[in-house]
């Protein structure tokens, strides 16, 4: 009885299941790549468009690409410690809040207390990660939402920069001005240290992503959480790292922040973190985890800046349309993904 | 003989879950180069010793020992560094990974922390060329279907530090594979005996579980029965016949299949319900023509793959036809999404419950009551009694255990949960349900009983479409058998005495009937 009965030859059934391979088209549709090379080449219009109206009022300057990098080294640095907890399935809300953070803490200690930049910079990064470790402790062993979990650290964070002042406390250390204005050349224009270090954090990320068990594991767990720990995968360690990186990344934002504006202020970086996550989706990462590239973050990251500088270049558009522009690429780039992810299960 | 000594013993084994005793006193011991069979109804709680033994379920009572040693094992990470490899009953692997990663996440190989990919891919490809596989292991696991899945799943178990795999660790003691045979074919199931067996002659122990009694007569050694959670016994397998099993595994006596056949053959279908005239869809199912009468059991037997569940599909209207019509009692429908269908009257049971039918964190009252709410449309709520009444009719009529309509259905074993699905389905009353592989990975008891429901729908004048893998199951309920062979419907035979398995299997052989 049963299947003894049931497959005659060996090659009927794998000439069945070889047919099951999806068709070229479906296969591209299907490519997680594909998200990265359509806001590539969202960013790549966007520019030339830019290029052929404002030819005329500098635009064609390669200074101009360069500063995409220089004034959105920051968010490029937040929005991968983002990718990181979006590719684990979970989310983080508190980036804004530990940026914001930051800028207070070193600007207080490094013009009220007196203490060096160089000592100040590895506390601030301690105090994000721990803060980030703690976040991930209580999401994993009380199984806890990660969106309450942030949340609670958005406000945590963000009251504890009115314990350190109200004020805004401006740095005229002359290390930090010193640090803020190296320039490294490029012989088409220059680079800020920023800027450098964002890119340097951009490929740490994509090697510790790609080439890294702690890297796949992240994958793993926001592809199939239940599965991940039956494959015998530290899951919960996985998770808790995932949102210390973020939280080290919130930091290091944080400290590229304080050199870029030069100031602690409480409202710092208000509502950055929303940016971030919009960088990271539009990139082309899935919100529910387990697929995107942090390359993609960088494009996310460099469209969400060019759309800033094209509103500036042309002039007479309020700030505010920044937002709205945002708002409706966001809206497309999740209509996208649906479509493709639905594609994909057919 | 003096018996060695046994690689695992669990002793007194306790697992309580709210409102269930899953295990109570049960004891299981396995020996190195034994295949053990682990048997028992669905329900039983053979998954659930598999998950206490390695981790998942922290253990209510007893204890476990490993190479004489006593352990407390509190995850599966710690099961498999301890040398236990467990395949789980339902795939467990990340379908947004690669193939090759899918076997090696968790112990890649590295160069100074740095994954070695190309390393990665050709072990993995070695690893399953081994299985007989010709699969792309560098494809993502989700574009693969359910079988090659499992597959995966076995050959990463195999993978975990054994001789067959460039793992690390101390190398598997003990392999468990839970269901692994539910969703393969014939042959696969072969190439998994050859390595089983090439395992045990390495010394490895093996737990088996499956509900093919055939394949446990083919491959194991020793068996374990449970029922209820409770340890009714353990056998060698050849001091105990098939039926002797069988009344173990279930308290009472089989038999009550073997009616069923001749009964079915006595043919009462009337009208015709369902009309498809070149319906057809390039790369799911070449164009066919077929008709389905009121009361009649359309069987549909082919190979995995060779487009049964394709053409249930196109019926649905879940996948859209690119030629051809259906008509439904006459008037044509235009079947663009499984609303028209379900409009219409058509009913379909997913081979998939996991993914595709049930929604396990909502109750079986609610998950019952699903589908007649949304024929009804969400703003006409069903009265509350009215719904008490039809779903406490519905699992007393499927004997749905537990028989608590508050159970979350995730919590019931899979044969229940199919009983649910199809609670669902026969509550909205349609004129032609289709079951897509209603039997697999149940036990023989829900088995016999969801198959004694079709003999008594098609009497009640309702037409089914039903898929199975098992050729009997398809000739024993079927007034006609559609043969699929290459995703194309090559015969339509008419059910009777002379039709033997034999006779379709030439068919599917060959692609003609004589
Ligand atoms: N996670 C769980 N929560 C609650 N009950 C469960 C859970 N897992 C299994 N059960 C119950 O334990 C019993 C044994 O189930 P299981 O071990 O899956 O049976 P088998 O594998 O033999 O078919 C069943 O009554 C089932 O409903
Ligand atoms: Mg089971």
């Amino acid at each position: 009885m049963s299947a003894t009965t049931k497959s005659p030859t060996a090659s009927d059934s794998r000439t069945a299941s070889g047919s099951r391979t999806p068709s070229k088209a479906a296969r591209l549709l299907g490519d997680r790549r594909l998200p990265v090379a359509v806001t590539a080449l969202l960013f790549l219009l966007m520019y030339l468009g830019g290029l052929t109206r404002y030819q005329n009022f500098g635009f064609t300057e390669p200074q101009v690409f360069l500063n995409l990098f220089i004034d959105n080294g920051y968010l490029l640095v937040a929005a991968v410690g983002v990718t990181f907890v979006i590719l684990s399935g979970g989310i983080d809300l508190s980036v804004g809040s530990v940026i914001g953070f930051t800028t207070m803490f070193t600007a207080w200690l490094v013009e009220r207390q007196g203490l060096p930049l160089l000592v100040v910079i590895p506390m601030a990064l301690a105090v994000g990660a721990f803060g980030g470790f703690l976040m991930g402790y209580v999401i994993h062993n009380f199984e806890i939402q990660p969106f309450i979990v942030t949340l609670a650290g958005l406000f945590l964070f963000r009251g504890l920069c009115l314990v350190i002042s109200k004020e805004s406390i401006s740095i005229s250390d002359s290390s930090v001005s010193s640090m803020a204005e190296r320039q490294v050349s490029l012989g088409i224009g220059f680079l800020s240290l920023g800027a450098i270090i964002s890119l340097v954090v951009l490929a740490v990320a994509f090697y510790v992503l790609h080439y890294t068990r702690f890297g796949r594991r992240v994958y793993a767990v926001g592809g199939n959480e239940q599965s991940a720990l039956l494959m015998g995968l530290p899951q919960g360690g996985t998770k808790i790292a995932v949102y210390t990186v973020s939280g080290f990344c919130s930091a290091l934002a944080g400290l590229l922040f304080t050199l870029y504006i030069q100031s602690g202020d409480p409202l710092h970086a208000t509502g950055m973190e929303l940016d971030a996550i919009a960088a990271v989706v539009i990139g082309g990462t899935l919100l529910t985890g387990g697929s995107g590239y942090v390359l993609g973050t960088l494009f996310g990251v460099l469209v969400l800046g060019l759309i800033k500088s094209l509103i500036q270049f042309e002039g007479t558009l309020s700030s505010w349309w920044t937002k709205i522009a945002t708002g409706v690429l966001l809206c497309a780039f999740i209509l996208i993904q649906r479509f493709m992810t639905t594609r994909r299960k057919t | 003989m003096a018996e060695p000594r046994p690689v695992l013993e669990m002793a007194g084994i306790v697992k309580e879950f709210p409102g269930v005793r899953a295990l109570s006193d049960v004891d299981f011991r396995l020996f190195p180069g034994e295949i053990h069979a682990l048997m028992g109804e669905n329900g039983a709680g053979k998954s659930t010793l598999i998950k206490v033994l390695t981790g998942v379920h922290p253990l209510d009572g007893g204890t476990i020992t490993l190479d004489g040693r006593s352990v407390r094992i509190t995850s599966p990470l710690q099961a498999q560094q301890a040398g236990i490899s467990t395949v789980y009953q339902e795939v467990n692997l990340c379908p947004n990974l690669s193939v090759a990663e899918n076997i090696f996440i968790g112990r890649e190989p590295t160069r100074m922390g740095r994954i070695q990919w190309k390393q990665l891919r050709r072990q993995a490809a070695e690893l399953v060329e081994r299985l007989g596989l010709d699969i792309d292991v560098g494809a993502p696991l989700s574009s693969y279907p359910l079988a090659v899945q499992q597959l995966v799943a076995i050959v990463r178990s195999l993978g975990t530090g054994t001789s067959t795999g460039g793992g690390e660790g101390p190398g598997t003691k003990v392999l468990i594979l839970d269901e692994p045979t539910s969703s393969l074919d014939r042959d696969e199931v072969l190439q998994l005996f050859a390595l089983m067996r090439r395992l045990k002659d390495e010394g490895v122990a093996i737990l088996f579980v499956s509900h093919f009694l055939d394949q446990i007569y083919e491959v194991c050694d020793r068996m374990t029965v449970l029922r209820n959670g409770t340890l009714v016994g353990e056998h060698m397998v050849r001091d105990l016949d098939q039926v002797g099993l069988v009344q173990l595994m279930l308290g009472k006596a089989m038999g009550q299949l073997d009616e069923l056949h001749d009964q079915q053959l006595h043919s009462h279908a009337g009208e015709t319900l369902v009309r498809a005239e070149g319906l057809g869809r390039t790369g799911g199912i070449a164009p066919f023509d077929l008709e389905i009468r009121k009361g009649e059991v359309i069987g549909l037997a082919g190979l995995l793959g060779s487009g049964r569940t394709e053409l249930a599909r196109l019926l649905f209207g879940a996948d859209q036809p690119d030629s051809g019509k259906v008509s439904i009692e006459g008037r044509q429908v235009s079947m663009s999404a499984p609303n028209d269908a379900i409009g219409a009257g058509v009913a379909f049971c997913s081979e998939n419950r996991k993914s595709e039918g049930l929604v396990p964190d909502l109750t079986v009252r609610e998950n019952i009551i699903l589908a007649l709410q949304a024929s009804r449309g969400w703003t006409r709520p069903i009265p509350v009694a009215q719904r008490d009444e039809l779903v406490a009719k519905y699992i007393k009529a499927l004997d749905i255990r537990p028989a608590n309509p508050e159970a979350r259905v995730g919590q019931l074993s899979g044969g229940n949960q199919q009983k649910v699905l199809l609670a669902r389905w026969l509550i909205t009353q349609p004129k032609l349900l289709i079951l897509d592989e209603p039997t697999r990975g149940i036990d023989i008891g829900a088995k016999a009983e969801i198959q004694k429901l079709v003999v008594s729908l098609s009497e009640d004048g309702m037409s089914v479409l039903y898929i199975a893998a098992e050729l009997e199951e398809v000739l024993r309920l079927s007034h006609t058998i559609g043969v699929l062979r290459d995703r194309r419907l090559v015969a339509q035979i008419p059910n009777g005495p002379e039709i033997t398995t034999t006779r379709i299997l030439e068919t599917i052989a060959s692609g003609e009937h004589q």
